[in-house]
């Protein structure tokens, strides 16, 4: 593992430090892109904090904010599908949620919606990458990450509407969406708690590999979470693990600077989260979320390094999101120019200028693409509004994979099979 | 594990040291470590990483080196153990047996004395089964294994030294049944565990006292087995529960309200419930011993029962 030992010798910084040099970590695993995994960072992230809670918080790198470098540099081959592909799919996710913005308020859907705008860059560049074997495991933020995933926006819209033909049959809901034909493994509304499972999924692929001797299972598993979560237990724990014994996985975090109301830098001593990857043996990379061709590119490096059988890696997106936490969140900590700088970076504009600038596609062909989508947007919402809601059938019957676990009943017969049980009225 | 590959265990020192107990004693070397995974100390996340690995195929057996350390484990348990069948509208099942040595022991202080029956037990989705002689603790063991339900296996630290010659053939256990322990006619005596020699202990002193009491190992204590447990009632109307668990909010108490629920036209007797005083399990042995219940109590509580008409 000497090759992580030039990590051991960084300086530290100081959050509020501005005076650094470019730094290349070269010594990564040769296996790996240089670029990605040399620090990616010119200088730090937070260059522009005064101190955690003195100045607008401004997260972006420094490399990202002085080099202006431009979108896509990070990935210097991109082909016209694969362009149009990442378009499709970020806009699906912002249209999609903007619907769901207009749902809620119209009295559509119910509890804690947390809404993905302004973070598409990372769903999008990360999970259109993977095959359909490979597994991902997100947070309460999950919508987009279904969708990107390949799970039908009107599978998702149903279930955001609680009826009978979500993709978790109503039973779900905003926080938990599931597919297991997707390998959409979850949709953990609690903090951290997806992190263990995604381990346990990677923890998969090795067994196959390894005991059941499938040698053709190389799938690999991306577990997104965000920067709160980067101060909770089972992030180290797993770390720890995953590198222990070199697990497929991919460690994405969606860095938005925020954890609800609490400001990244209040929140964590060492707020550069991509270098906790290197005390665990693991490569820690940061990248700009907010462009989807640099996210792109880190992610097919990481990829295909769990892939190949080398073990976990970390990236560190920074990103931001346009709404607040959820729906129900006043959002009143974070500042107007905060929340203008980021806007003004938006990842969708960002791809649409590429593509057009480097001749990937006309305005109106991108153009097609939009209105095609908000057609399926607007299919998913009628979709949803006449399905109907769960049958009372429904309500007994995933508690239990054997339903026998509900146990024998005075008459000595299971109670899954009184009638009252499939009907959903028996009392348990 | 012959059978099926895709069985594994997962846990602290479960591998190259045997398991704390020697409960996993030699599975490492025959099956090798990634079959038998040590894990690093963290109880929370691979416990998560047995449900993931569940959802994707496999069948962890999980091991808490003390039953205690899984309360560091709770939101998965609760949460993905328990709920997420349900919550993924059943697209994902979740076979893992999650296992160790509970209860009171030998002055091992208050956090290894737990019953963590009583926090598990209102958690959704979830089985709870006790063991408490070598020949159940195999066939509930593999029955376990095979469901495709989440199971928790409470085995207890001072019941490991039983010896009993158990069939050399393959035999599984149902995992919702009461075990008959001893039949009688006078009265109930429901129990779990290792209560079950406690109780079985008075029930010598009772017998030689005339009376005739029916004992039930109720082993599934979430669900109960209420066919067992009527049947015995409609024969002998009278109702003592012994456990190690908490009296409040502790199996027991469950125990009653669903005895109460179905069976009150059948009882002549209040249903009495000795269960461990709410303290802290103390480390002294005199007041650990007081904090549990001991034989002599269940012989006075049935006498006290059985005198009422």
């Amino acid at each position: 593992m000497s090759a992580f030992s030039a990590i051991k010798i960084l300086p530290t910084h100081s959050v509020a430090s501005h005076h650094h040099r470019r730094r290349r970590l070269s010594s990564f695993p040769s296996t790996c892109a240089a670029d990605l995994f040399c620090s990616p960072l010119a200088k730090p992230i937070f260059s522009s904090f005064a101190s955690a809670s003195g100045r607008s918080v401004r997260g972006i790198s420094a490399n990202v904010v002085s080099d202006e470098k431009q979108l896509g540099s990070a990935s210097s081959v991109i082909t016209r599908e694969e362009a149009l592909d990442l378009y499709e799919d970020m806009f699906l996710g912002r249209s999609f949620e903007d619907m769901c913005a207009q749902m809620y308020y119209r009295g559509k859907m119910f509890g804690f919606v947390h809404l993905y705008n302004g973070q598409e860059a990372v769903s999008t560049g990360f999970i259109r990458l993977l095959t359909a074997r490979d597994s991902v495991v997100s947070t309460y933020r999950d919508h987009v990450h279904a969708l990107s995933k390949g799970v039908p926006a009107r599978a998702v819209m149903a279930e955001l509407f609680g009826k009978a033909t979500g993709c978790c049959r109503g039973q779900g809901g905003s926080m938990h969406m599931f597919s297991r034909e997707h390998n959409l493994i979850g949709g953990f509304a609690f903090i951290g708690e997806g992190i263990p499972v995604a381990t346990g999924a990677a923890f998969s692929s090795k067994y196959r590999r390894e005991v059941l001797k499938e040698e053709t299972c190389n799938d690999v598993t991306v577990a997104f979470f965000g920067d709160g979560t980067c101060n909770n237990g089972q992030f180290f724990e797993c770390l720890n693990m995953a590198a222990l014994w070199k697990l497929p996985i991919v460690f994405v975090v969606e860095n938005n600077l925020w954890a609800i109301g609490m400001s990244h830098l209040r929140a964590t001593s060492e707020p550069e989260i991509w270098k906790k990857g290197p005390p665990f043996g693991i490569p820690g990379v940061h990248v700009d979320g907010m462009d989807v061709l640099k996210v792109w590119g880190v992610a097919k490096e990481a990829i295909a390094r769990a892939r190949r059988g080398e073990g976990p890696t970390l990236v560190e997106c920074e990103t931001y999101r346009f709404r607040g936490h959820s729906l129900a969140d006043p959002d009143e900590l974070r500042k107007p120019d905060e929340k203008a700088h980021y806007s003004s970076r938006d990842p969708i504009s960002a791809l649409k200028k590429y593509v057009i600038t480097h001749n990937l596609a006309t305005k109106s062909e991108l153009q097609t693409i939009e209105k095609k989508i908000n057609e399926v947007v607007e299919d998913a919402v009628e979709f949803a509004d006449s399905s109907p809601p769960p049958p009372r059938s429904q309500l007994l019957e995933n508690v239990f994979a054997d339903p026998k676990g509900f146990g024998i009943g005075p008459d000595g017969k299971y109670r899954c099979e009184d009638p009252g049980f499939t009907q959903g009225t028996a009392q348990v | 594990m012959e059978r099926d590959p895709t069985v594994c265990v997962i846990g602290e020192d479960v591998g190259h040291y045997g398991g704390s107990y020697k409960v996993t004693k030699g599975l490492a070397t025959k099956f090798g470590d990634l079959r038998v995974l040590d894990t690093p100390i963290a109880e929370n996340s691979f416990t998560g990483m047995g449900i993931g690995a569940a959802m994707t195929g496999l069948r962890p057996v999980i091991e808490g080196m003390n039953m205690g350390f899984l309360l560091l484990a709770f939101n998965q348990i609760s949460n993905n153990c328990g709920m997420l069948h349900y919550t993924s509208g059943g697209q994902f099942t979740i076979p893992v047996v999650i296992r160790g040595p509970g209860g009171v022991g030998r002055q091992l202080g208050a956090e290894h004395s737990q019953r963590l029956e009583s926090y598990f037990q209102s958690i959704p989705g979830l089985q709870l089964v006790a063991c408490s002689t070598p020949y159940n603790a195999k066939g509930l063991m593999k029955a376990a294994i095979r469901s495709e339900n989440p199971v928790v296996l409470f085995e207890h630290v001072l019941l490991y030294n039983l010896k009993e010659k158990i069939p050399d053939e393959e035999y599984v256990l149902c995992l919702e049944e009461a075990e008959m322990v001893r039949p009688g006619d006078q009265i109930t005596i429901l129990t779990y565990s290792r209560m079950r020699y406690h109780v079985m202990q008075a029930a010598k002193t009772l017998v030689n006292k005339g009376y005739d009491p029916e004992v039930i190992d109720i082993r599934s204590l979430k669900p109960f087995d209420l066919y067992t447990i009527g049947n015995s009632i409609k024969k002998t109307h009278r109702v003592l529960i012994v456990e190690e668990c908490m009296r409040t909010g502790g199996i027991g108490a469950s125990l009653r309200s669903a005895i109460i629920d179905n069976f009150w036209d059948y009882l002549d007797a209040e249903i009495m419930c000795l269960s461990s005083q709410d303290v802290p399990t103390p480390y002294a042995g005199t007041l650990e011993e007081w904090t549990v219940v001991q034989p002599a109590q269940i012989v006075s509580a049935v006498e006290q029962l059985c005198k009422k008409t």
